[in-house]
């Protein structure tokens, strides 16, 4: 079972910048139990672009497809068995990155 | 009701949540599970009035129910061959192994407790998963329409089925913090037991409540230091222990303060006065249900209703306010105002009550009492009426319609 971990940043009170060290033991471990498909940290929100290409031809506009306080800062894809072993692990995700985690199953 | 259909009755009490857990386990999805308890209880009603109560009655319900979720798989698996694949994965899954608890129905309460589900659909899915109550009786329990409890429930369910959450027991360091949950859902099963609701069933489901309180046993004897545990053990005890004389003959519930207090049960008081006890010597702040048990073990101590300690009852609803400020709370604090300070007084909290209780038989009910103590008939009467229509339990309808009739 595969779930998307979402890494949520709050603009008006970030987490704190000094995770990265903590981060990458983290995903050592990850690989090391068997959990690690994906991880990735994001670009600010600012650095996105949305294109839409429903009509007849594609437009760009700047900026991510909803602009609200919280955003995604960064993810991972995490293989684990159940919710339980996921949730356990974000737990632990939350605390390393000092940010709120959302975890949620690929169908 | 004839004995095949008590007989039905009887085994729904009794069979249901074994065989919706016995069934989770073996097809690893509550869907099947519950579909196909539902439908062996329908083939139940069926054929036992024609062919007779089988001798078991819980293994005829566990095998019917199998063979219809087998049925079922093979209907889904000739549309779909690779949902098939996945459900031969399952069966050859090999049993789990012995969790700390080996109580099946306990198993299920804990996956219904999940906390990656909302509290409120944790107790709905107990409810209809372990309680075997049905989408009507869990709306009735929650004061929602039964349309929203439907979905509530469906929802839950496919979150349990799409994010996977085990069929399993918490481990020894996640229980403790399942166990909070899995009290609110006991302690409501109870109450649905001890004030059923619907036409067709018995005033007190004393099964319901028995279950309650066998299951919060088994959750004490796993955490024995759990305050909150024993407290609602103590709660449940005390009030199981005035079920003799709740209901007269004629099937109509007597108030407290008529309860013939001869016929309450001593040694349910007695155990649960020693658990009360307990607590307090345990010398740790007390949580909501030690809180309510300790109002419960002052009513228990008064031999007659002029003895009741209302000042320390009152007391003890001050200190439950403060950890739980719900309005139910607050009415029933307001019963005791009633009797220390006079019925005036605590019909103006009442009557502050009147938005979030607009639906609440017990809020009409207690506003009616007052209002008569009062000599307001007219408006108690109107009260009583409203009462009545909002009450689900049939010995409640019988006693508050007497109260009525006997308004000047």
């Amino acid at each position: 079972m595969q779930y998307l971990v979402s890494v949520i940043d709050d603009k008006s009170n970030p987490g704190s910048t000094d995770r990265q060290p903590a981060i990458s033991a983290f995903n050592e471990r990850l690989i090391t139990e068997g959990h690690w498909v994906f991880a990735g940290g994001l670009a600010d929100t600012d650095a996105a672009t949305v294109v839409d290409n429903r009509g007849e031809q594609p437009v760009f506009s700047d900026g991510p497809f909803v602009e609200s306080k919280e955003y995604l800062a960064g993810l991972w894809v995490w293989e684990a068995p159940d919710l339980d072993v996921a949730l356990k692990l974000a737990a632990e995700a939350s605390k390393v990155c000092d940010r709120k985690i959302e975890v949620r199953p690929f169908r | 009701m004839s004995d095949v259909d008590a007989a039905i009755t009887r085994a729904h009490h009794d069979e249901w949540a074994r065989v919706v857990a016995t069934l989770t386990r073996r097809f690893g999805d509550l869907d099947t599970a519950e579909e196909a308890a539902a439908e062996a209880f329908a083939a139940a009603v069926e054929r036992w009035p024609a062919d007779g109560v089988p001798p078991s009655p819980g293994a005829w319900l566990t095998t019917t129910a199998t063979r219809k979720a087998i049925d079922r798989i093979r209907r889904e698996n000739k549309r779909d061959d690779k949902h098939k694949e996945a459900r031969m994965a399952y069966d050859d899954d090999p049993p789990e192994p012995p969790g700390a608890i080996d109580d099946d129905r306990l198993r299920l309460i804990f996956t219904c407790c999940h906390p990656a589900l909302a509290m409120d659909a944790r107790l709905a899915l107990t409810l209809r998963m372990v309680g075997g109550l049905t989408v009507p009786e869990i709306a009735h329990a929650f004061l929602v329409a039964e349309s929203a409890m439907g979905q509530r429930i469906t929802r839950a369910k496919a979150k349990i089925k799409a994010a996977r959450i085990p069929y399993r027991i918490p481990s020894a360091d996640d229980l403790p913090a399942r166990v909070t949950g899995v009290l609110a859902v006991l302690y409501l099963m109870f109450n649905e037991g001890y004030l059923a609701t619907g036409p067709g069933t018995d005033p007190v489901r004393h099964d319901l409540t028995t279950e309650a309180i066998r299951l919060t046993r088994l959750v004490r004897a796993l955490l024995p230091e759990d305050g909150e545990v024993a407290g609602l053990l103590a709660l449940m005890l005390l009030i199981e222990a005035r079920r003799p004389a709740r209901v007269s003959a004629s099937g109509e519930l007597v108030a407290l303060d008529e309860q013939d207090r001869g016929a309450w049960d001593t040694a349910l008081i007695a155990e649960g006065h020693h658990l009360v006890r307990e607590r307090l010597a345990a010398g740790v702040a007390p949580g909501r249900y030690q809180v309510l048990a300790a109002i419960n073990a002052v009513h228990t101590s008064a031999r007659d209703i002029r003895d009741t300690d209302w000042s320390q009852i009152l007391a003890l609803y001050d200190h439950l306010v403060r950890l739980d400020p719900s309005p139910i709370i607050a009415l029933n604090r307001a019963i005791a105002v009633a009797e220390l300070d006079g019925p005036e007084v605590a019909l103006a909290i009442v009557d502050r009550l009147a938005e979030p209780l607009a639906n609440y038989h017990a809020y009409h009910a207690t506003r009616a009492d007052l209002l008569r103590r009062l000599g307001r008939s007219q408006q108690s009467r109107a009260a009583y009426d409203r009462a009545i229509e909002l009450a689900g339990n049939t010995a409640e309808i019988a006693h508050l319609t007497r109260r009525r009739d006997q308004l000047g």
